[in-house]
């Protein structure tokens, strides 16, 4: 699948498997959101209830410290309107401790998820098939024992999504794990340095 | 004073007092207890204000907020206390009121442990405030309840929560005054940008049907000369929210009236009949609106807001223009041309004089018949000379205070608008006398809603405050009883109400009332309640089973209006 499609150019989820839902509801886009907000206790619980009252699944999240000290990043990822994901995107700004929030679609980001698949040794040993498949998908195995042997496989979603339901035909799947997406933007502008620069001047005057 | 130890407590009054806050509105219990030690020795200069329930608590600070413009300040304890203010705190927010809530929480060292009285009232309140924070140290007194006050009063206002946590008040530290008056995180009142006050200027120039709404923003970013000379320079019509209908005085030749569903025929009509529609500090809420896929099609739409999140919430807007109205309406102003848009002007006197035949005058004037609430409410308007402050529970009395009463003043409007909350009226006309002394406080409360918070007679009763209560008495749940006769078959399910007997219970907590049953006894009963020096309970038996019109039935065309019921 090539990066570029759209979840409602494809109208088949199930199939694509970009942006890693399951179940993707027709009609609408995979949205990234990315938050910047202070370093404070409670913000993430801020942020969740504007998708909650407004009936928004969140499908993957991340969270950590960002590039600027004192500033953690929000990777967020939903399916919606762009009239609701504008609405979201105002919202959770106007938290107080929110310094920026952003939406994206897949074409203004660059994508980058990992997972883990425990898979049964005996299985992958019987199945030459399993083999094949990693190799394809590009996976390495991290871990070998006589019971289980786990594959790691880091890319887009799309990919992760494959190398796991082909995995998953064959019955070899005990565990599968797959992280939120992080990303960095493909704008040549860093609109967080940039604000914060604009504060601080705002700041001192 | 350098080096100076002084408990956590104790630096919240200092705080309090540096933020220039002189009235409290609270009840104490365990967790608050340190605080209320240490205001013991601030009386003089904290008035707190007893209530008799943590909800009048909030309501009574949204009163003293909205007439005074300050912020209200309620202290109340930790878990059942602070919940108690959660209805106060949802009102507040949506109804864009600063006020700061600072309530007690067990000490840090218990949190989480299910202690006595100990809810997570951050988690509660976050979603209905505008800020929720714990204080956990002394040593962040100072700084937080600044930030607090910042918070609550800069930008678009709203509520404010402040969790103290008992191990804070106690322990000790010094106290140095703080000034938050930047956060680098919260750009309250953004800048606009010139060239959209320039188009702005240009749309308007062009327009021949302009018409302005005017919400409650004008009062709070205290633009009421700024809209005045605007409406003026281009002679554009305008109609107000319920919010904002203080914001243009009741008689201005351009207030074409109220806005909404309850409102006048002529701004509701013209609403689809102009050619530009010039929002002002208003949030298009959907009982302004109606039908969103049939509202203002044909019109060019202006929104002017402090608030981004507002602009194309509810109604798409070809401009916006974000920022203090009290700025952005000067500027455009100036880069308006002088003219008048008479004939237009004149387009909406035939739905006003409509209007005034059909459902007017036989509100406010009858000749026969049970006593109506819309010509109590114009009676008592009159005995304040239009100079009173209007607050309304929520209903009919609701409805007919805001369409008959009048205003000439600014900050005269405490009503409950986007809440609707049930017992507001009675705690917030108790704050509302606080916040203006000098002014005559009525309010219209109905026989429901004033037994939701009848205890503040209590409240009432000790501090004298000078309450003109008007309860509208119909032995009904009046409005949704309205709404039973027209929507549900006329099927009354539990809105007939048994009613107590109001002048035993205003013997009681020692207020003097009057009951008026006929139309002949009301201007002299009015008189009496004007002339009696402090609270006063005037009760008329209104018709039991009167409507208010005209109505945009629900979710129907805002120029649909129904000047009567079948």
């Amino acid at each position: 699948m090539n990066q570029e499609m759209t979840k409602s150019q494809c109208g088949d989820c199930k199939v694509c498997g970009k942006c890693g839902t399951l179940d993707c509801p027709e009609g609408r886009t995979c949205y990234t959101i990315l938050v910047y907000s202070e370093n404070v206790a409670g913000i993430l619980n801020q942020i969740t209830t504007v998708f909650t009252r407004r009936q928004v699944n969140i499908e993957s999240l991340n969270v950590c410290a960002s590039s600027t000290p004192g500033v953690h990043k929000y990777t967020i990822t939903c399916f919606c309107t762009e009239e609701m994901v504008i609405m979201l995107t105002k919202q959770i700004e106007k938290k107080i401790d929110v310094l920026q929030a952003h939406y994206f679609t897949d074409e203004e980001i660059f994508i980058l998820e990992c997972s883990l698949i425990k898979v049964s040794t005996s299985q992958m040993l019987k199945d030459s098939e399993i083999g094949r498949i990693v190799r394809r998908h590009g996976a390495r195995i991290v871990e070998v024992n006589p019971t289980y042997s786990i594959i790691e496989k880091k890319g887009l979603t799309e990919e992760i999504v494959s190398l796991f339901q082909q995995l998953d035909e064959r019955g070899a799947v005990l565990q599968f794990v797959r992280s939120g997406r992080i990303v960095v933007t493909k704008s040549p502008v860093e609109q967080l340095d940039r604000y914060l620069e604009e504060r601080e001047s705002q700041r001192l005057k | 004073m350098d080096n100076e130890l002084i408990s956590g407590a104790e630096a919240l009054m200092r705080a309090l007092e540096n933020e220039g806050v002189d009235t409290l509105f609270g009840y104490p219990g365990g967790n608050i207890m340190p605080s209320y030690d240490a205001l013991y020795d601030h009386k003089t200069t904290l008035n707190h204000i007893l209530v008799r329930h943590e909800q009048a608590a909030v309501h009574a600070a949204q009163g003293y907020a909205r007439v005074s413009g300050k912020v209200g300040c309620v202290i109340v304890t930790s878990g059942p206390g602070a919940m108690n203010t959660i209805t106060g705190l949802a009102d507040a927010m949506i109804d864009s009121t600063p006020i700061v809530v600072i309530c007690g929480q067990v000490g840090a060292a218990m949190l989480g442990t299910d202690a006595f009285q100990e809810v997570d009232t951050i988690s509660v309140s976050q979603p209905i405030t505008k800020w929720a924070y714990q204080i956990r140290h002394a040593d962040d007194v100072a700084t937080a309840v600044s930030r607090a006050f910042y918070i609550a009063r800069s930008g678009r206002p709203g509520p404010v929560v402040l969790d103290f946590t008992k191990n804070a008040q106690t322990s000790m530290t010094e106290y140095h005054p703080q000034k938050v008056d930047f956060i680098r995180s919260y750009k309250p009142t953004p800048s606009p940008f010139r060239e959209d006050i320039e188009r702005a200027a240009l749309l308007i120039n062009s327009s021949v049907k302009p018409f302005v709404l005017v919400g409650q923003g004008v009062e709070l970013g205290d633009a009421r000369e700024e809209l005045r000379a605007f409406l003026e320079k281009a002679q554009i019509p305008a109609g107000c929210t319920f919010l904002g209908l203080s914001a243009l005085p009741s008689d201005h030749p351009l207030n074409m009236g109220m806005l909404g569903m309850h409102g006048n025929l002529g701004p509701n009509v013209m609403t689809n009949q102009c050619d530009l529609l010039i929002a002002v500090g208003m949030r298009f809420d959907d009982r302004v609106t109606g039908n969103l896929k049939t509202y203002a099609k044909q019109a060019k739409i202006i929104h002017f807001d402090i608030d981004p999140s507002e602009i194309n919430k509810n109604v798409k807007v070809d401009l916006a223009v974000v920022g203090d109205c009290k700025h952005t309406l000067a500027e455009v102003t100036r880069l308006m041309e002088k003219t008048t848009h008479q004939a237009w002007v004149d387009g909406f006197k035939p739905y006003a004089d409509r209007e005034d035949v059909k459902v007017i005058q036989p509100a406010i004037h009858p000749t026969e018949g049970p006593l109506l609430m819309g010509e109590v409410v114009r009676r008592v308007s009159e005995a304040t000379q239009d100079k009173g402050i209007l607050v309304t529970d929520v209903g009919q009395n609701q409805m007919f205070g805001c369409r008959y009463f009048r205003f000439t003043q600014g900050r005269s409007v405490v009503t409950s608008g986007g809440c609707g909350t049930m017992g507001f009226g009675l705690p917030a006309a108790v704050g509302a006398t606080f916040g203006a002394p000098d002014r005559t406080v009525c309010l219209f409360v109905g026989d429901g809603g004033l037994q939701m918070t009848i205890q503040e007679l209590g409240t009432i009763m000790e501090q004298r405050a000078p309450v003109k209560i008007v309860l509208l008495n119909n032995n009904f749940l009046g409005n949704v009883r309205q709404w039973q006769y027209m929507f549900f078959r006329k099927r009354y399910s539990f809105t007939p109400m048994v009613n107590p007997d109001y002048e035993k219970i205003a013997q009681a907590y020692d207020i003097p009332c009057r009951t008026v049953t006929e139309r002949g006894q009301l201007d002299a009963a009015i008189q009496e309640m004007i002339d009696t020096e402090g609270p006063f309970l005037l009760q008329c038996a209104v018709k039991e089973e009167d409507n208010v019109l005209p109505m945009t039935p629900p979710g129907a065309n805002v120029d649909e209006m129904l000047l009567e019921v079948k």
